[in-house]
């Protein structure tokens, strides 16, 4: 088992008290592709960045387990975790627009995820660099490497995330919403090199998104998030037949092309699925 | 960029020019004494020039300047270009020594302070460095002076070397702790490097603390990045996602914000000068004021202007230079 989550509750302090965001959400994943959905707020992405220990230090987690490949995350130590980071799992951001660093080459900072898992000489990192360019299918990796991020398009900045995160070889890919910042032909062209890369490499996914359809037809399993809790899990085949009033509730706020509605529906909450 | 820093050095001219004939001072009485006979006064303001109409009289100190001829200076009865090539050196070897230091302290501890925010050693870099920033820098000067100076003993007293040096090192840069190394005279040049200690730590404390304070502030900006993030999801260590990944990004900033603190330190040193009895630049300017001697005062000025200007034309070639994403 990749990852086993047990009862984690993520919160925050403030001035005012405190704020419970995740109450309690258990998971585990394989070699498989699950999908986590749900609105904005869910607590998606706070459930993946606390399996990395990538939350402020400020955050308050609670689990009663959080592993990765059998290692306690809650009582890693930061030497640990790097070695988990980037080595053992991927991560890869939203929006490479501000994901990757500004003043740093594409080649830089590819090559040094590469070397900083792996070693060898500076030559040899900018090499591999070029040849995960390649990979991802960037056309001429050559030049992409010597050019700043503000100098490629969304789509090739994601790409350019894919490579820096497969540099080490993980065995684990976590994509917090890889696509929603990227129009939707690229949408699909990214998700595709996902899928081939993670069917060639043997690797777990987790895959975050808001997008029902596109997690339907992608993930083998999905998992529906609402409010800090885990609202259903199921086949993403079934998705689309979902029974939970929730997930019906946001299948039916998605307009249709086919079945234009004149005003698409308000989701009714109801109190109950918080207990 | 270029025609704007033209313009601007034009109107600084413009401005020191009128500045120094709209004065409430006659320069020709200050020349020759208010005791002085008519038509010696007539001769010397004929002399001076200053019995041509204003616009004739400007073209004349354009076309001096022109020649590096700032004037001479009624008090020294030198040029006023001899004078402030004497002077500046000494101002320049006080601002650098307390920018270097000032950069070498206040970078690591704003970041430090910045990469910590809210903790203890927050509140403390915080406190430290509103005291640099708010306590009169003569105050520290002359606290120094009493503590190290006179009740202690340990540090030299004013002035930027020991009398028994005096006129025994061959001028070659005008930088005291330069010249005597290149003389090959040790103990001039710790002699040197004592008497500039008190100065330069002062100066140092004060801009560090603008330094520290603007670096941390950068940071804080600069930490909240989702680069950050990935930095730290690549596995790397937590100083080379703070060095190497949201440090260059503030790089840039902190240009700018060093050469306006170097400006500053390189006119800004007149009351450390005053108390130190440092002879640069600010010293010449005070006492040249204070005697209604001009020229010295005019040419000071543009000087301390044109390095103004200079400085912030280097900030913006370095900001082209350092950061891909400006053109």
């Amino acid at each position: 088992m990749l990852v086993d989550i047990q009862n984690l509750k993520i919160g925050f302090k403030s001035r005012t008290g405190f704020h419970q965001a995740v109450k309690g959400v258990s998971l585990k994943l394989g070699t498989e592709k699950l999908g986590i959905v749900g609105e904005s707020g869910s607590g998606k992405s706070l459930t993946a960045r606390a399996l990395m220990k990538l939350l402020p230090k400020s955050t308050v987690i609670e689990a009663d387990t959080l592993a990765f490949d059998g290692i306690d995350v809650l009582s890693a130590s930061e030497r640990q975790m790097r070695q988990i980071r980037g080595k053992r799992a991927g991560f890869i951001l939203q929006d490479p627009k501000y994901s990757l660093n500004p003043v740093k080459t594409i080649g830089a900072q590819v090559a040094e995820s590469w070397r900083t898992h792996k070693g060898g000489s500076r030559r040899e990192a900018l090499e591999a660099a070029v040849n995960l360019l390649e990979q991802v299918q960037i056309r001429n990796p050559q030049v992409v490497a010597k050019s700043y991020p503000h100098e490629v398009s969304g789509g090739m900045g994601q790409r350019v995330m894919i490579a820096m995160m497969l540099a080490p070889d993980p065995e684990l890919l976590i994509a917090d919403e890889p696509t929603s910042a990227l129009d939707a032909t690229v949408q699909a062209e990214i998700l595709r090199l996902i899928e081939e890369l993670v069917a060639e490499r043997g690797m777990g996914l987790l895959l975050i998104s808001h997008d029902l359809p596109l997690v339907s037809h992608f993930c083998d399993r999905v998992m529906v998030m609402y409010s800090g809790r885990v609202m259903e899990e199921l086949k993403a085949s079934e998705l689309l037949s979902a029974k939970h009033p929730y997930t019906r509730g946001l299948l039916n706020c998605m307009p249709s092309l086919i079945h234009p509605k004149d005003r698409l529906p308000v989701l009714a909450r109801d109190p109950e699925w918080l207990k | 960029m270029l025609s704007s820093v033209i313009l601007t050095l034009f109107g600084l001219t413009v401005l020191t020019f009128l500045i120094g004939r709209v004065m409430p001072v006659d320069p020709v009485i200050a020349a020759v004494g208010d005791n002085a006979p008519e038509d010696v006064i007539i001769r010397a303001r004929a002399e001076m020039g200053l019995d041509q109409p204003l616009p004739i009289q400007f073209l004349h100190y354009l076309n001096q300047l022109a020649h590096g001829d700032f004037g001479m200076s009624v008090l020294t009865k030198n040029p006023v270009a001899t004078d402030i090539a004497r002077f500046f050196p000494a101002t320049f070897e006080l601002a650098t020594a307390a920018l270097l230091l000032s950069i070498v302290i206040g970078i690591p501890l704003g970041v430090w302070a910045a990469v910590r925010q809210g903790s203890i050693t927050d509140q403390a870099i915080r406190v430290l460095c509103l005291a640099g920033h708010s306590v009169p820098v003569f105050m520290l000067s002359m606290i120094s002076l009493l503590i190290f100076y006179s009740a202690l003993g340990i540090a030299p007293g004013p002035g930027r070397q020991d009398i028994i040096y005096d006129g025994m090192i061959e001028p070659v840069t005008g930088l005291l702790s330069i010249d005597t190394l290149i003389a090959g005279d040790l103990d001039a040049f710790w002699d040197a490097l004592t008497h500039m200690a008190q100065p330069v730590i002062i100066l140092a404390y004060f801009s560090m603390a603008y330094i520290a304070r603007m670096t941390r502030a950068f940071m804080i900006d600069a930490l909240k990045g989702e680069y950050v993030i990935t930095a730290r999801a690549k596995g790397l260590t937590g100083l080379k996602v703070v060095w190497s990944h949201a440090f260059p990004t503030v790089a840039v900033q902190l240009i700018t914000v060093i050469a306006l603190t170097y400006a500053g330190l390189l006119e800004g040193a007149v009351v450390t000068e005053t108390v130190f009895a440092w002879p640069g630049i600010g010293q010449y300017l005070t006492t040249s004021l204070m005697n209604a001697d001009m020229n010295p005062v005019v040419g000071s000025t543009l000087l301390i202007g044109f390095i103004y200007v200079g400085l912030n034309l280097l900030a913006d070639i370095l900001y082209r230079l350092l950061d891909p994403r400006v053109q």
